[in-house]
């Protein structure tokens, strides 16, 4: 069952930018917002070398990693092709102006 | 709305290539249905040679299997051959009784082997060279008998006596001309290859006029069924078992003619299209591919098919951009071990001029035809490494004059480092490394072009990652890529290159909308130009962003968000997601107070490597993110400001100790190089950008390798510009003396904002002089005062309350922004 975890106010993040949130355990989450408001979560680690994905430029549905240009969906975290790799992903949403993360 | 029905009869290269660039630009606007003659889903016509050799097989050489129709909902009726076009109804009508209904038809009909009216040119043994089928029967022929004769010494004759000789038989080419491939090589260059291919075991019968193919005749002397023989003119005769013809091609326009659609007359003859490829009789009617007459020119070559494919789409999407004005061509033959390449007119003329360069021993043939300064024409033999790059110089219409001297000496525009120097694509083993960057040899590059039927250098980087990092083996894999696909390869000219896949516009097109239409906005831009993407990408956005800048400064905001994350932080990120800070040291000096706040601050962020960089100042390395705020706050208080270490903007003015120390100093160059600095502080730039000043011309601040490089001299400076100390050294080139610090900073100034406003984005300034040649930024810059001084006002004006961009992020909320966000417990 999700555990919705309150990270902070949708103005937080920047449109087509990312927070990250860090964690005690089990590593950093990139929080995406795209320029139509809409939120992602993703493990903030690069399918290739561990790159940043939050640090990344976001575009459309999709970040680039800053490290060596992959493309990674934000919707399910998959490396667009012809990359090919995986990326975690988490349940997220917004609620009156407030971003929810299902930890 | 209800879909609109797109009918493509012609199930081939240039049809199929059309409908997937109309699936790119609008995936929704038909319900598409496709017929084809042939039996199978749409496969590379021109790799049936290698198939013929048996250097691939025909699974391999698919480009849209039956899933691919399936996957984009198209309609497929394989084998089922297109009778008849109803204008009227908008319906075509197949041989086995199919029919679909169109509101708008694409022709692609291709084109057919021409077979000479000769007596016994329908014996059985006798083929044209053009489908799987004809490949399938050579293949079954080469396995039953054993001599062969291929009629037609062009291309593709070539290629067929090449593979069926490979396949054990006896060939025999016999060729009408007095020499071979004699529409695309000139004699001293067909001489030598057709050395190379008699070496091989083919043999030839040139300036041969066939007469007959006779029958073969059975032990008995009574006459069979097949071919045995051909008989030329001169009454000599030569056993044949199979007969090849390769005389040529004609437009398969039957079927169009019989709708009424106009298909010309006497020599040209084929399906009439506008720069629209729109029929010239029915609009609702397109046509791509061999089977097209476009203003009195039929293409046989993939290249131009591709070209007219991308226009077609366009129009056919309702986008109504985008004209062909038909191609030039180039040609490449694919059999193993011999590089032939040839493009536009070699045949001379009074008005033409050449350069030739002949070693027969060493087997190598360089021809280059020039008219008013510019190719008009290139044969290759033996070495064809730079057969691209003069190809391209002709399609551009480059005025060569100035590289003249070496222009037979190639580009030579390989990367120095990474690949053991090795320029020759040919000649490399598979297993020999061409990416440095990301450890791809050619093995792996030929193997993806080959199944994954990649056509253009960007797939290629897309698939391989070879190139796709530094760029310096780019003209290698560029190399193995015309080499693999032949004649299907079409270097891309660099001015109609698309930005990135979110548009097809060029750098000089966005660039020059912006500036016309006064666009201050991405968004502006995207709608503008009719982006295909809602925001763009990693590639466009950053380039948009400084050309809205650039154009419009003052004026257009930036847009963090459009920035590498680096000019968004001002600090280097590293591999381990920590950044590295490079303050400023102006022309490379410092004093013992800066250099305390330096050891502070490196001490209280505990940072890991203190590191003197190449351009005379301090990296601190391993610095986290969310400390970057306060290590700029310490070493502003200490009156350090960014050194912009990380940016597409001025780098370092890099300084020798000069006249000021220097026992052999002409020049104060320390005072000349922080002056310069300081003018060019926060210049944002299509690349970075690099300077350095010498006292003398001993020259140990290294400016012969630096954007801008100033030596001094004891009456005065040498400037020289274009200078790249990185992956392809390229050394400086002179561009004028002058006598005092003001005119340095004036012409200094004046070039770099030439080149901000006129070099494409990610473009060093060595490309960029590459391009627009050095003799255009001489005028604009040395020759006419004006202009010098205009420019040289525009910078000032754009660098007018420049402020440090640490200093400023500081203030600035996003800033805050570096700090992780925690989980509420």
């Amino acid at each position: 069952m999700s555990n919705w975890k309150h990270i902070c106010p949708l103005d937080e993040i920047p449109p087509l930018g990312a927070r990250v949130v860090r964690r005690p355990t089990g590593g950093d989450i990139a929080l995406f917002r795209n320029a139509e408001d809409e939120v992602f979560a993703l493990h903030d680690k690069c399918p290739h070398k561990g790159g940043p994905l939050s640090q990344g430029i976001v575009h459309g549905r999709k970040v680039t990693c800053p490290l060596h240009g992959w493309n990674i969906g934000l919707e399910d975290g998959q490396a667009v092709a012809p990359d090919v790799g995986h990326c975690g992903r988490f349940e997220v949403k917004v609620e009156d102006g407030q971003v929810w993360l299902a930890l | 709305m209800k879909k609109q029905k797109l009918v493509l009869v012609g199930n081939g290269m240039a049809g199929v290539r059309t409908i997937e660039e109309l699936l790119k630009l609008a995936p929704d606007l038909y319900d598409i249905t496709v017929f084809g003659a042939e039996p199978h889903g749409n496969y590379n016509r021109i790799l049936l040679s290698p198939v013929l050799a048996g250097e691939m097989s025909l699974p391999e050489i698919m480009l849209n299997d039956l899933d691919w129709y399936r996957d984009n909902g198209i309609t497929l009726h394989a084998g089922s051959k297109v009778v008849k076009i109803d204008r009227v109804r908008r319906k075509v009508m197949a041989e086995d009784g199919t029919e679909a209904d169109y509101d708008r038809l694409l022709l692609a009909t291709g084109s057919t082997p021409f077979i000479p009216p000769i007596p016994g040119n329908d014996l059985p043994g006798v083929l044209g060279y053009r489908d799987i089928a004809d490949t399938e029967a050579m293949i079954e022929a080469a396995g039953k008998y054993r001599h062969a004769v291929v009629i037609g010494a062009g291309l593709l004759g070539l290629e067929a006596a090449n593979g069926l000789m490979l396949r054990g038989m006896d060939v025999t080419v016999v060729h009408i001309g007095e020499w071979i491939m004699e529409r695309q090589l000139d004699q001293a260059a067909a001489d030598m290859l057709q050395a190379s291919l008699e070496a091989k075991g083919m043999k030839f019968l040139l300036a041969r006029q066939t007469e007959a193919l006779l029958p073969a005749r059975n032990e008995d002397g009574d006459m069979t069924a097949r071919v045995g023989a051909v008989r030329f003119r001169d009454g000599m005769e030569i056993p044949a078992d199979l007969v090849v013809v390769a005389a040529g091609i004609r437009p398969n326009f039957a079927l169009a003619e019989s709708a009424g659609l106009y298909c010309g007359s006497g020599r040209v003859r084929g399906i009439h299209v506008s720069d629209t490829l729109q029929t010239v009789t029915d609009p609702r009617i397109y046509a791509v591919g061999e089977c097209v007459a476009h203003r009195g020119i039929a293409y046989g070559l993939v290249a131009p098919l591709f070209e007219q494919g991308k226009v077609c789409a366009n129009h056919l999407a309702n986008f109504g951009i985008g004209r062909y004005e038909g191609s030039v061509t180039s040609t490449k033959l694919k059999v193993t071990g011999i590089d032939v390449f040839s493009a536009g007119d070699f045949s001379g003329g009074a008005d033409t001029e050449e350069i030739v360069l002949h070693d027969r021993q060493g087997g190598v043939y360089k021809r280059i035809v020039l008219r008013n300064d510019r190719i008009v024409g290139s044969v290759l033999y033996g070495d064809t490494a730079d057969g691209a790059w003069y190809f391209q110089l002709m399609r551009d219409g480059q005025d060569i004059h100035e590289i003249r001297d070496h222009l037979m000496f190639g580009q030579n525009n390989l990367g120095d480092v990474g690949h053991k120097g090795e320029n020759r694509a040919a000649s490399m083993p598979d297993s020999a490394e061409v990416c440095g960057c990301n450890g791809v040899c050619k093995g792996t590059i030929v193997k993806a072009i080959k199944e994954k039927g990649l056509f253009t250098l960007d797939e290629v980087k897309k698939h391989t990652k070879a190139a796709s990092s530094c760029g310096s083996c780019t003209g290698l894999v560029e190399q193995i890529l015309a080499s693999t696909v032949g004649g299907a390869y079409q270097s891309v000219s660099a001015a109609d290159k698309p930005v990135c896949g979110c548009t097809e516009h060029s750098h000089k097109v966005v660039r020059e909308a912006i500036f016309a239409h006064h666009l201050t906005t991405k968004e502006a831009v995207f709608e503008t130009l009719n982006w295909r993407t809602p925001n763009g990408c990693d590639k466009c956005r950053p380039a948009i962003n400084y050309y809205l800048i650039s154009s419009w400064p003052h004026e257009a905001q930036d847009d963090p968000q459009s920035r590498f994350i680096n000019e968004r932080a001002h600090a280097n990120i590293q591999k381990d997601g920590t950044y590295s800070v490079v303050p400023r040291m102006w022309g490379g000096l410092t004093t013992p107070s800066e250099l305390r706040a330096i050891a502070d601050a490196a001490e209280k962020y505990k940072v890991p490597t203190v590191k003197v960089t190449g351009g005379q100042r301090i990296d601190l390395l391993g610095i986290r993110k969310e400390d970057l705020p306060a290590i700029w706050a310490d070493l502003n208080a200490a009156g350090m400001v960014s050194g912009h270490a990380y940016g597409k903007s001025i780098r370092t003015v890099k300084t020798c100790v000069g006249a000021e120390h220097c026992r052999f100093g002409t020049q104060l160059a320390m005072d000349m190089g922080v002056k310069l600095e300081r003018m060019l502080f926060d210049m944002y730039a299509p690349h970075k950008v690099k300077l350095a000043v010498s006292g003398c011309p001993r020259n140990c601040a290294e400016a012969g390798i630096k954007d801008v490089g100033v030596i001094g001299v004891d009456s005065g400076y040498e400037l020289y510009v274009g200078g790249n100390g990185g992956i392809k050294t390229e050394v400086a080139q002179f561009l004028c003396k002058v006598g005092s610090d003001e005119e340095v900073m004036e012409y200094a100034a004046a070039f770099l904002q030439l080149y901000r406003e006129e070099g494409w984005y990610l473009e060093r300034t060595v490309h960029w002089l590459e391009r627009v040649g050095l003799e255009y930024v001489k005028r604009k810059v040395v020759e006419d005062a004006d202009s010098r001084k205009a420019l040289h006002a525009r910078l000032l004006f754009a660098l007018k309350d420049a402020r440090d961009p640490w200093q400023t992020s500081r203030e600035a909320r996003a800033v805050k922004q570096f700090i992780p966000l925690t989980v509420e417990a």
